[in-house]
């Protein structure tokens, strides 16, 4: 997998050898949602908040330098708070109780500590879960789901999902080169009657991959549960390792609650 | 459109993380009746269209472009058990691969585009089928309506959501409105998507549609019944 196999899924990663890069998969996972844990219980309207959200900014990026990551692709991982960016810059504009003026605004006190707190804990987040995509491959990522006790099923369906994905997207791309070398241009609604049936035979094409799939499993003998390699065990070590940024936020918010 | 973490405080995540994983529990049997062991490589396959076909963009008009969300046409397409094991498996992927929508949030998400989305769609889908007549224009138009209701309501559960652990102290009824206002437009677009491809489905492969499973006849081609040797015999 990695960088030379290109497709959607295969492009978060970052191949590296870094003390991120080692941890078991299992324990990057609890400890990044332990860390976004610790960043939303963060209360917004404190008067320290913001000096919480510069202690967890600070600790989230030295794990990002301890993994070789660059400014670059974090900015990339960014790139999905935008929707929710509009609406954090909104809530000021609609938020009751004090107003203050802004710039000729009129904008709501506790709703700039809102939108602004929400910005500060989505981006903190998503800084979060960017590093553990770039530092941990997709096939990892799912055995540490495993470990953490995902029900077999729901892990069996996502290993194919994992599987296929680059797969179908190859497929939804090379059918739009072909639209495209056609001289087709989506502009308007009416694109739909040839977009639709693009989609439609997608899924008939995705849907049928999966019988054959299916069928050639039976032929090796699948009785409806996979077999994995047993799981190495994890070193207490690793956990000290893994949990000490969830536990240096912990203790950022810690002092804040303290202190104010 | 994910809620990212932060959007809601940590009871309301974990509450919504809860009716999450119950949701999925009762998924994975209902997905067993609807797709028996074929479940892991058909529902993995769904999904991975389902991720495929939300990166595709169609043009709304006026520069503009959106994409499917999926919910109610996997659950017409596939049942409505495994379209939430598919939509449930999309997001845990974009939240753990893409960092789109956050780990906190994603019982959020899954309850919000899993459970309220799929149920709502196939709760429509289902009663429109029962009232109108048995035809391929009555199961579009149930999809249709499906999908169109199934986005703004998600959005309306959400507001709920914000209104019981949300961090900010807005006017409810403001922000109902624009999400409502907002998501009705988008729900048009979803139907109009579903519709579009849900009838092209059912032009190639009507079998392979679990929502139409009631318009399929028996085959035109059947053995024809024997004649009865004493037609013009004895007695």
């Amino acid at each position: 997998m990695g960088r030379g196999h290109g497709g959607a899924l295969g492009a978060a990663y970052v191949p590296g050898t870094s003390v991120v890069h080692r941890l078991a998969p299992h324990v990057k996972l609890v400890a990044v949602l332990a860390f976004a844990l610790v960043v939303v219980a963060t209360p917004v309207h404190a008067g320290w908040a913001w000096s919480a959200y510069a202690g967890f900014g600070v600790l989230v990026l030295s794990v990002a330098a301890v993994a070789g990551l660059t400014p670059r692709r974090l900015a990339r991982g960014l790139a999905v708070e935008v929707p929710f960016v509009v609406f954090a810059l909104l809530l000021p504009v609609v938020s009751r109780g004090p107003r203050v003026e802004v710039a000729g605004l009129s904008l709501s006190e506790s709703g700039l500590a809102a939108g602004g707190g929400l910005l500060a804990k989505a981006t903190l987040s998503v800084l979060a879960a960017t590093v553990l995509a770039a530092t941990t491959e997709a096939r990892e990522l799912l055995r540490g789901l495993e470990r953490l006790r995902l029900p077999a099923a729901l892990v069996q369906i996502l290993s194919f999902m994992i599987r296929y994905a680059d797969v179908v997207s190859g497929e939804l791309r090379r059918m739009r080169v072909a639209r495209e070398s056609r001289g087709f241009r989506p502009r308007h609604l009416g694109a739909l009657r040839v977009l639709g049936p693009a989609a439609a035979s997608l899924f008939v094409r995705s849907y049928e991959r999966g019988e054959r799939v299916h069928l050639a499993m039976l032929s090796r003998g699948y009785t409806g549960r996979l077999v994995g390699a047993p799981a190495a065990a994890v070193r207490p070590a690793q956990w000290a390792v893994g949990l000490s940024l969830p536990l240096a936020a912990a203790a950022v918010l810690g002092a804040g609650m303290l202190a104010g | 459109m994910h809620v990212p973490d932060g959007f809601l405080d940590a009871p309301t995540s974990v509450a919504t993380g809860l009716v999450a994983a119950g949701t999925v529990a009762v998924a994975l049997r209902g997905a067993r009746r609807e797709l028996d062991e074929r479940t892991a490589p058909l529902a993995g396959l769904t999904a991975a269209f389902v991720f495929a076909v939300q990166m595709m963009n169609f043009p709304v008009g006026a520069g503009t472009s959106g994409h499917l969300i999926g919910g109610a046409l996997t659950a017409v397409l596939v049942g409505p058990w495994t379209a939430v094991l598919c939509m449930t498996v999309v997001l845990v992927v974009q939240a753990v691969l893409f960092a789109d929508g956050g780990l906190t949030a994603l019982g959020t998400n899954i309850t919000l585009m899993g459970l309220v989305a799929v149920a709502l769609a196939y709760g429509a889908f289902r009663l429109l089928v029962r009232l109108l007549p048995r035809t391929r224009t009555a199961v579009l138009a149930g999809a249709g309506v499906g999908a169109f209701v199934s986005v703004p309501a998600a959005a309306l559960v959400f507001v709920g959501l914000f209104a019981v652990g949300g961090v900010a102290d807005v006017s409810l009824g403001a922000v109902a409105a624009t999400m409502g206002g907002i998501h009705l437009l988008i729900g048009l677009g979803e139907a109009a998507i579903t519709v579009a491809v849900l009838s092209a489905v059912l032009a190639v492969r009507p079998d392979l549609v679990h929502g139409a499973a009631h318009l399929r006849r028996p085959a035109d081609l059947a053995p024809r019944p024997l004649t009865a040797p004493a037609a013009g015999g004895a007695r």
